[in-house]
């Protein structure tokens, strides 16, 4: 039985690429509202958790649940589980042939089944409440890096998801923008939002996250860090 | 050009390179102003732009070749595609169609078998490649589609049409297609002509639209279906605007190859343009007047091919989707 305040919910999860063993065992619960951050090193299976998380890459073995949907092969239990889960890629990954706005409204519109008015609406309050509502018209080729960042989390939040997970949210940002995204981020997960976030900044994750979790070689451990911040 | 040339070895160099140009040019030009014979054209134009169309009715296929001005000029001044600048085009083709067959309103009907000149060089050109986008996209698609036997019929087909000289395939659909149908069923040669120029368009294109395809990140596929996109709804909203844009280059240099190809309609009894003028001279009056009648029909294909690539290149600098 599902506890119901867990969010996110893996059960000895195990990946392989080819003869290659991405993710060991890996277990993990996140509850509601909870701010987590997932470190370690490069290669570590940080980036595969959060693809099988939503379904991007196939799991092996083990069970995987978002908000109560089951992620496995099944194309509908997938879909219902990407639709409570809000990805921000590392690379952004924005639409580069539509413009901020149409980023923002073209998945609530054709997935959430909005109105366009609606639709535009929701996506006008998060690009204004992310500073970029004044970049709506331009295309993202246009915007600055740190724009774009905004815009891709903006389009993410249009979907209202219950979980945001943030890959690398500030490998491409100079230090006084990292500040920024920190205080967007907490002030988004103050409103009770389910946060994943996975960084090799441990700096950049104590002062965000409720716990972090190490990872290392695709196997899972907590960190006594969190010790550290729960007393902050 | 001439005010970067400095320095007296660059401008050598411009002279050495000029003279030739400028000998051959002076050569022309004394030929054009003459000793050639216009008054060929002058008594020809008619023939050569409108073909055997009926001249009581040639406003009909004057109309019909101005028309096409405005889907082109409205796709070069948006520089992007849109649902309106397709449907444009569609609207002008099909106008063209009505105005040329008449038939309604008082319009007398011309047969299919005396349209010629411009207006069915440009109705051919542009009706075909209309025709044939949204099979070469559903093929293009249907190449890299997960299932083996999709994967398997598209590959055939577009093979196949690839592989058969367009001049085979424009006899199989004047000679032997009328063969093989039951004598009921009657299917106009110019539709079967169209529809052979679409489906020889279709397959190339398919391969260029592909290419397109292979050409957008694996990421863009990821994102969408983060956000929960069906394969389906990623593959319009998402593939397929970025594989077009990626793709105008190759696609405006298809319709090129194609609008001069329609010529080829001539080998099943239609005169285009080409044609047209081929038949201009034909009569014995104006005999010897060949290259006249030729450099007039050269100057036309020029204009209009040159007016495509310009506008082309508008196309393709606006479909990246970097301008607002």
């Amino acid at each position: 039985m599902t506890p119901v305040d867990l969010e996110v919910e893996m059960r000895g999860v195990n990946k392989w690429y080819g003869r290659f063993h991405a993710l060991r065992d890996i277990t993990l619960d996140v509850r509601r509202g909870e701010r987590i951050a997932i470190c370690g090193p490069s290669g570590s299976g940080k980036s595969t958790l959060i693809r099988c998380l939503n379904g991007l890459e196939p799991h092996q073995s083990g069970t995987i649940r978002v908000a109560g949907h089951v992620v496995d092969e099944h194309p509908r239990r997938i879909q219902a589980a990407r639709r409570e889960i809000g990805i921000v890629f590392q690379h952004l990954h924005l639409f580069p042939h539509l413009t901020t706005l149409e980023n923002c409204t073209l998945a609530p519109i054709r997935v959430r089944r909005l109105s366009p008015i609606d639709a535009e609406a929701l996506a006008w309050h998060f690009l204004d409440r992310l500073n970029v509502a004044d970049q709506a018209r331009k295309y993202p080729a246009a915007l600055s890096g740190g724009q774009q960042q905004r815009v891709a989390l903006a389009r993410a939040l249009a979907m209202s998801p219950k979980v945001l997970v943030l890959d690398e949210p500030t490998s491409a940002l100079d230090p006084g923008t990292t500040e920024d995204v920190l205080a967007m981020l907490r002030s988004l997960a103050s409103e009770g939002r389910t946060v994943i976030c996975v960084t090799h900044d441990r700096t950049f994750a104590r002062n965000l996250a409720d716990r972090i979790v190490m990872m290392d070689a695709g196997t899972m451990a907590e960190s006594n860090l969190a010790m550290a911040s729960s007393d902050r | 050009m001439a005010s970067r040339a400095s320095g007296p070895g660059r401008v050598a160099v411009s002279l050495i390179a000029l003279a030739p140009a400028a000998y051959v040019g002076w050569r022309v030009a004394r030929w054009a102003l003459v000793d050639a014979g216009w008054g060929v054209i002058a008594d020809r134009y008619r023939f050569i732009l409108f073909g055997a169309y009926p001249i009581a009715e040639q406003w009909r296929p004057a109309i019909v070749c101005l028309l096409f001005a405005v889907p082109f000029g409205l796709t070069v001044a948006r520089a992007k595609w849109s649902r309106g600048v397709v449907a444009a085009w569609i609207a002008t083709e099909t106008t063209a169609v009505l105005l040329m067959h008449g038939g309604f309103a008082g319009l007398p009907e011309v047969p299919h078998d005396v349209w010629g000149g411009l207006p069915l060089t440009l109705m051919l050109s542009t009706t075909s490649f209309t025709l044939a986008m949204p099979v070469a996209i559903v093929l293009a698609f249907g190449r890299r589609s997960p299932m083996p036997a999709v994967r398997a019929l598209c590959s055939a087909w577009i093979e196949l049409i690839r592989g058969i000289p367009l001049v085979a395939l424009l006899f199989m659909a004047s000679v032997l297609v009328p063969l093989c149908l039951p004598d009921t069923l009657v299917i106009d040669k110019a539709i079967r002509i169209v529809l052979t120029f679409a489906v020889g368009v279709a397959a190339y294109e398919a391969e260029v639209v592909g290419a397109g395809i292979d050409g957008v990140p694996a990421a863009q596929r990821d994102a969408a279906a983060a956000l929960g996109l069906s394969p389906i709804q990623t593959a319009v909203q998402i593939v397929l605007p970025q594989a077009i844009g990626a793709s105008m280059p190759a696609t405006i240099n298809t319709f090129m190859a194609y609008f001069k190809d329609t010529t080829l309609v001539m080998i099943v009894g239609f005169f285009d343009l080409l044609g047209a003028a081929h038949a201009a001279i034909a009569d014995g009056r104006w005999a010897g007047y060949g290259v006249e009648v030729y450099v007039f029909t050269a100057l036309i294909y020029g204009v209009l091919c040159h007016a495509i690539a310009r506008g082309g290149a508008r196309l393709e600098r606006g479909a990246d989707g970097v301008s607002a």
